[in-house]
């Protein structure tokens, strides 16, 4: 791009709400032609001939959705295990707190409870509404409402006492395999484990989490909250290389760029405090929302403000300029 | 209001060659719609919305990136709209849904990356001196705004990195409170975030930025000596 005649023109600007007094105005500079319109043409053109040949040469990752048949069916003992967890209280979403529950206060931003103070918005009790829900709804099956019918009659701290015994037991199983469990006191959790399981290898266990319990089912709150409280999905995404320690969010699957503009939220998780906190997600954030604020207000921050005249590759952008208009 | 003195109807009087409409409010009893013209113009001076000509400092390749970027969202926003035509389960199960899934995907990739390389051009070029702070920090939360947006578009996949990425972020949102209100596991909330309620506050401070850029013109070079120093050099006390 030469430098043509120039043209001087006076402002149409003026007062200050235009500009600094000490601020030389671009309207009061010569000025050679420039065609916008064609430049955004030629620019449209390009990126749109970019993007197809970027989609034709390497399309775009669409991996399946774990389901829950396709779950039971790789990892059956992980379902077994997911059940007893959600029925002891063991399980993530069990004891995650709010939004969910109150089964914990959640993390902390220093002497912030931000996530205790927005409350339980999203009420999930794990093992009613993931695993006892679900079986309550399949019909004609005795043996699983006698099964239900103990559990129901059952004091809470009894519930819990077989339902971690049982969990305590499946860890302790080869491969954590429930046929091999030792003998104990379990009550009817093997059973209901059991057909847990059953349920989700017919198919039958994804409607019946519908969060809204209608015909559409457009929410998968309790999908997602169950599934990853499992260790099946985070195996899935681990062989992926896309775990948390990995860069995980990211990345997405296959040899794709994912969302590369968010290297830094993620770069903070791979690092010491962070990678070891346990308010690692609200220090983050909150590192994140600071040097966020300080992008958005580097005008005014001493020091940041000054970086484009100490490392001056401004020189760079306006050799041009500078050729003919030496700098101070 | 001040019944209109035109003679016809839906037509507008010349102003008489005394007027002079900058000065009108509508606390003067003139037109409303005359006083909304005059703030628009006022705004972004007639001739410099579109201009034929540039300060000749104006010469770097780093100025195309904002113009490719615009580009690139334009072509986000049309990959966009056809895969909402198509559907939310069209891209998993055609060919033709897919490819112009892929074709999204790359518009975003690019979108980002001439973004990127744009924000940093300004920010080398302190490009907020001359009361063209405004034009910074809208340009940076369009940044942030795009982020978002990019973000709940890889909610909306229903795929395995749907599952994933969301399983993996409602925790960070949660520990702040966000994910009370913003529930990542639920891709419905997360498509209507996507394909309405991001994309429009994004294109109104896309608009707010553009016109910003207009109004305050190309910023000048740092550090001329023919030229008075600029308010950077004065608040380091140069």
């Amino acid at each position: 791009m030469g430098m043509t005649a120039t043209l001087s023109r006076t402002t149409s600007h003026g007062g200050a709400s235009h500009g600094s007094a000490q601020t030389p105005d671009s309207h009061d500079f010569p000025t050679r032609p420039y065609d916008l319109v064609k430049e955004f043409v030629i620019a449209l053109v390009v990126v749109a001939l970019l993007t197809i040949g970027l989609a034709a040469a390497f399309s775009s990752p669409d991996e399946k959705a774990v389901t829950m048949t396709t779950w039971a069916a790789a990892a059956p003992s992980d379902v077994i295990a997911t059940a007893a967890g959600e029925l002891a209280g063991t399980t993530t979403s069990a004891g995650y707190g709010p939004p969910y529950n109150s089964a914990a206060d959640g993390q902390k931003l220093g002497p912030f409870s931000l996530q205790k103070w927005a409350g339980v918005r999203i009420p999930v009790d794990s093992a009613n509404d993931l695993v006892l829900a679900p079986l309550r709804m399949v019909p004609g099956d005795s043996g699983l409402t006698a099964t239900l019918a103990t559990w129901d009659a059952a004091p809470a701290d009894t519930q819990t006492a077989w339902a971690t015994a049982y969990v305590t037991a499946l860890a302790a199983a080869p491969d954590g395999d429930p046929t091999k469990v030792a003998k104990g006191t379990y009550g009817p959790v093997p059973q209901i484990a059991s057909r847990f399981l059953s349920l989700a290898q017919s198919g039958g266990l994804e409607g019946a989490l519908t969060q809204s319990g209608t015909f559409y089912g457009s929410d998968a709150t309790r999908s997602l909250l169950l599934l990853a409280d499992g260790a099946f999905l985070e195996d899935q995404a681990r062989a992926r290389s896309l775990g948390g320690d990995q860069w995980g969010m990211m990345n997405e699957t296959g040899n794709y760029p994912g969302q590369p503009w968010m290297w830094l939220y993620t770069f903070w998780y791979q690092v010491p405090p962070f990678a070891t906190s346990d308010n690692a997600d609200a220090q983050v954030w909150g590192l994140m929302m600071l040097l966020t604020l300080a992008l958005l207000l580097a005008p005014f921050i001493p020091g940041v403000r000054s970086l484009p005249r100490l490392i001056p590759i401004h020189r760079l952008v306006w050799r041009d300029y500078y050729r003919d208009h030496p700098r101070q | 209001m001040t019944p209109p003195t035109t003679p016809v109807a839906g037509t507008t009087q010349p102003p008489a060659t005394d007027e002079k409409p900058a000065s009108r409010t509508p606390g003067s009893g003139d037109s409303w719609t005359r006083w909304v013209r005059t703030r628009i113009v006022n705004t972004v001076p007639e001739g410099e919305a579109l201009p034929d000509r540039q300060p000749v400092y104006v010469s770097s390749w780093v100025y195309i990136f904002g113009v490719l970027t615009l580009a690139a969202l334009a072509v986000v926003v049309v990959t966009g709209c056809v895969l909402a035509i198509g559907g939310t389960t069209w891209w998993h199960v055609a060919s033709l849904g897919h490819f112009v899934n892929s074709l999204h995907l790359w518009s975003v990739e690019l979108f980002f990356a001439f973004m990127v390389i744009h924000l940093w051009g300004q920010f080398w070029m302190a490009a907020w001196r001359g009361n063209r702070t405004l034009t910074w920090m809208t340009g940076v939360v369009a940044f942030l705004g795009s982020i978002g947006t990019a973000f709940t578009g890889y909610l909306s996949q229903s795929n395995f990195d749907s599952q994933w990425i969301s399983t993996q972020a409602k925790d960070g949102l949660n520990s702040v409170g966000i994910g009370a209100f913003f529930n990542v596991l639920d891709p419905g909330q997360m498509l209507l975030w996507h394909v309405i309620l991001l994309p429009i506050v994004l294109g109104v401070i896309v608009v707010l930025h553009v016109v910003l850029v207009r109004r305050h013109g190309v910023v000048p070079p740092l550090d001329l000596v023919d030229r008075v120093p600029d308010d950077l050099a004065r608040s380091e006390g140069r």
